[in-house]
C-alpha cells in the first residue's frame, strides 16, 4: 500500500504532467467510446431504414461487376430481363407470386407549374397491393388506370388523392399516396411514382423490359429451393440473371457498416495510441528524474518487483483516471453524436422516431474504450518501470 | 553466527570495464571485520574506498574472490535475496544524506519498517527511533527539503537503524556537514557501536576518523 501511495505522491508533486496525461487518455477514451457508440447507431439506424422483406427475392439482369445490390448504380447500365426469361422464372418459381417490375423515368408536372424528373414504376395492377401499401386513397385497378404517388413526393408537391398529374404529355389522375417504405431492397418508391404495367408500356413503349423481377415466397425456409430452381432454369448455360435475396442484401449492408464501425474505431484507437505514447514520455521521464531516488530505495531494501510495481501503479492510475472520466464524458458525447446524426440522416423521414441510440452495444463501447484506455496506460507504463526496477543501485545513486 | 566476523573479504578483486580500457577498483583485498568493531576506512579518492564500501553493502558484486556477510557467502545470492539482507541486516548512512524527498522525516524513517513484515509496529518504532536522534518532535511531518544537513543525517541515521541491523555502513557522514554538526552526528554513530552495532565508516578527515578502534588504508585499490 506504501507503494500506491507513494504513487499517488509522486503523481501529485507533477501534477500538470499528470494532469496532460490525464487528458491524453480521456480524449483517446471519448474518441474511441464515442465513435463506437456512433458507428452503432448508424448501424441501427440503417437496420431500422430498411424494410424487412425477409421473405423476399429479387431477381436483376446478370452483370459484369458480379455480386453487387440491387441499389448499385452500375446496375443501371441498359440491362433488362425480356418477357420471355420473366415466363421461365414464373414457370421455375411456381407457386410463388413472381412481380415484373418496369422502371423508368420522366418528366412530371405536378400542378401549380411546378414539375421535375421522377422515377417511374410500372407494376401489375394485381400485384401492386402486394408490394406497396398506401397512405391513403385507392389502389388503381384494370379498368380504371391511375397513378400512385410515392408519400415525400406527394409531401414535397402537396399532392392528393385525386389531383392530377402529367408525366410525360399524358395527363394521369392520382388514386393514391403510397405509405412510406423506406429502403427497402426491391423498390423504392418513396419518391417514385407508381402506375399500372399496362400504361407503362403503352407510354414509354417498352418491349417488355423489365428491370427486376420481385418474386415473394410466403415461406422463408423455401428461399433457397426457389433460389436454385430460378438459378437452374435461366442460369444454366451462361449468367444471364442475379439472383439476390434480402438475408444476402442485409449481410452486405452489415459487412458495409461494420467496416465503417471499425474504421471509427480505429481513429479513436489512434488517439488512445497517441495519449500511450504520451504516458510512456511522462513514465519515462519520471523514472529518468528519479534514478537515484530508485537508488536509494534499492539501497535501504526496496526489491525490484516493488519497483516495478510503484511505476506500474502511476501508470495505472494515470489510466484508470483518464479512462473513467473518457468513459463519463464519452457517454454523453455519445449520446448527443448519434442523436445529431440521426436527425442528419433521418431529416424529413420518420425513421427516427422511437430510436434508441443507448442499447447494450453503447455501453458495451464505453466500456471497451475505458478497459482499452487503462491497458494501454499500463502497457506504456511498463516499460519504464521495467527500466527503473532493472537499475543497479550503486549506479543509480550516482545519478544525478 | 557469534565468533563468525560480520564481513570477510577473501581475495577480492573488482574490475570496471570501461572503454577506456579495464579500471581496477580492487585489487585482491583480503580483510576481515568483527562484530562490535569501529572501522574508518581511509585513503585518498579514486583509491576504491567507495568500491570496499558497496561491496560489503551487498550493492555491487566482486568480479573475483569471495565475500562472506554473517557467514554467508553473497556473490551466488539473488538480487532479491540480496535486497532482504540489505534490509535486514545492513544500515547505510550516506554524505549526501539520501532521503526520499517524497516522504516526511517519520515517513523515511518508517519506510524500511514498512518493507518488512512487521509493518504494524512501524510507526511506533519510528517515532521512538527518531526520538533517540534528538531531533525536535515538530520536524516529524517535515520533507527532506525543509531540514538542515545535521536534521537530515539525523533522520538518515535513524532510518537506517530502524530495522536493527548488525553493520552500520557510513560514507563520509559529516562530509556535507560543518564541524560542530559533524561531532554531534559522530557521537550518536559512538554511541551506537558502544551499544554493539558493528561500523565502518569511509572517510579522509583524521578527526572524524580518531572515533574508530582501527583503521584501514587503502591506495590504489590494495590495503596498506
Amino acid at each position: 500500500m506504501i507503494f500506491f501511495n507513494f504513487a499517488v505522491r509522486n503523481l501529485r508533486r507533477h501534477w500538470i504532467r499528470s494532469a496532460l496525461s490525464i487528458i491524453g487518455i480521456v480524449i483517446g477514451v471519448i474518441a474511441i467510446a464515442s465513435l463506437g457508440i456512433m458507428g452503432n447507431s448508424i448501424n441501427l439506424l440503417v437496420a431500422n431504414l430498411i424494410t424487412d422483406v425477409g421473405d423476399t427475392i429479387v431477381i436483376t439482369p446478370h452483370t459484369p461487376f458480379g455480386d453487387t445490390f440491387a441499389g448499385d448504380p452500375r446496375t443501371a447500365v441498359d440491362a433488362a430481363i425480356p418477357a420471355r426469361q420473366v415466363d421461365e422464372i414464373r414457370r421455375a418459381a411456381s407457386p410463388h407470386r413472381v412481380i415484373p417490375v418496369l422502371q423508368g423515368a420522366d418528366e412530371v408536372d405536378f400542378g401549380g407549374g411546378e414539375s421535375g424528373y421522377a422515377q417511374v414504376i410500372g407494376l401489375d395492377v394485381e400485384d401492386i397491393p402486394v408490394l406497396l401499401e398506401l397512405e391513403g386513397g385507392q389502389y388503381p385497378r384494370a379498368n380504371q388506370p391511375g397513378a400512385l404517388v410515392g408519400t415525400y413526393l406527394a409531401d414535397e408537391y402537396d399532392i392528393a388523392s385525386g389531383a392530377r398529374i402529367t408525366i410525360g404529355d399524358e395527363e394521369m389522375r392520382v388514386t393514391g399516396v403510397l405509405a412510406e417504405r423506406g429502403f427497402a431492397f426491391d423498390i423504392n418508391p418513396d419518391y417514385a411514382i407508381v402506375v399500372p404495367a399496362d400504361w407503362y408500356r403503352d407510354h414509354f413503349g417498352a418491349e417488355d423490359e423489365y428491370s427486376m423481377v420481385v418474386v415473394r415466397v410466403g415461406d422463408i425456409a423455401e428461399i433457397d429451393a426457389v433460389k436454385d430452381a430460378v438459378d437452374n432454369q435461366l442460369n444454366r448455360r451462361e449468367e444471364t440473371v442475379d439472383i439476390v435475396d434480402s438475408r444476402d442484401l442485409l449481410a452486405q449492408y452489415e459487412e458495409i457498416y461494420q467496416q465503417i464501425t471499425v474504421f471509427l474505431l480505429g481513429i479513436g484507437g489512434i488517439s488512445l495510441i497517441v495519449a500511450a505514447v504520451n504516458i510512456l514520455n511522462v513514465m519515462y521521464i519520471s523514472v529518468t528524474e528519479r534514478i537515484r531516488e530508485i537508488g536509494i530505495m534499492r539501497s535501504i531494501g526496496v526489491r525490484r518487483q516493488e519497483v516495478l510495481r510503484l511505476f506500474l501503479y502511476e501508470a495505472a492510475i494515470l489510466g484508470i483516471v483518464g479512462s473513467v472520466i473518457g468513459g463519463a464524458f464519452s457517454a454523453v458525447g455519445g449520446y448527443v453524436i448519434s442523436v445529431a446524426a440521426v436527425e442528419v440522416f433521418t431529416a424529413g423521414t420518420t425513421f427516427g422516431e422511437n430510436f434508441t441510440v443507448f442499447d447494450a452495444t453503447a455501453v458495451g463501447f464505453v466500456v471497451f474504450g475505458m478497459l482499452f484506455g487503462i491497458g494501454t496506460s499500463i502497457a506504456a507504463g511498463f516499460y519504464p518501470a521495467w527500466k527503473a526496477a532493472q537499475q543497479l543501485p550503486i549506479e543509480a545513486m550516482r545519478h544525478d | 553466527m557469534s565468533d563468525e566476523p560480520v564481513i570477510r573479504f577473501d581475495d577480492v578483486s573488482k574490475v570496471y570495464s570501461l572503454p577506456g580500457g579495464d579500471v581496477v577498483a580492487l585489487d585482491h583485498v583480503t580483510l576481515t571485520v568483527e562484530p562490535g568493531e569501529f572501522v574508518a576506512v581511509m585513503g585518498p579518492s579514486g583509491s576504491g574506498k567507495s568500491t570496499l564500501l558497496n561491496l560489503m553493502g551487498c550493492l555491487d558484486v566482486p568480479t573475483s574472490g569471495r565475500i562472506f556477510i554473517n557467514g554467508e557467502e553473497i556473490s551466488r545470492m539473488s538480487d532479491d535475496v540480496l535486497t532482504r539482507l540489505r534490509r535486514n541486516h545492513i544500515g547505510f548512512i550516506f554524505q549526501q544524506f539520501n532521503l526520499i524527498p517524497l516522504l516526511s522525516a517519520l515517513e523515511n524513517v518508517e519506510f524500511p519498517v514498512v518493507l518488512t513484515e512487521r509493518r504494524g509496529e512501524s510507526r511506533e518504532r519510528a517515532i521512538r527511533v527518531l526520538r533517540s536522534m534528538d531531533l525536535e518532535e515538530e520536524l516529524f511531518s517535515h520533507k527532506p527539503s525543509e531540514l538542515s544537513g545535521g536534521q537530515q543525517q539525523r533522520v538518515a541515521i535513524a532510518r537506517a537503524l530502524v530495522n536493527e541491523p548488525e553493520l552500520l555502513l557510513c560514507d563520509e557522514p559529516t562530509g556535507n556537514l560543518d564541524t560542530k554538526t559533524g561531532t554531534a552526528i559522530m557521537d550518536l554513530l559512538r554511541l551506537e557501536n558502544g551499544e554493539g552495532k558493528t561500523i565502518v565508516m569511509v572517510t579522509h578527515d583524521p578527526k572524524v576518523a580518531e572515533y574508530a578502534h582501527r583503521h584501514i588504508r587503502i591506495v590504489d585499490g590494495r590495503l596498506v
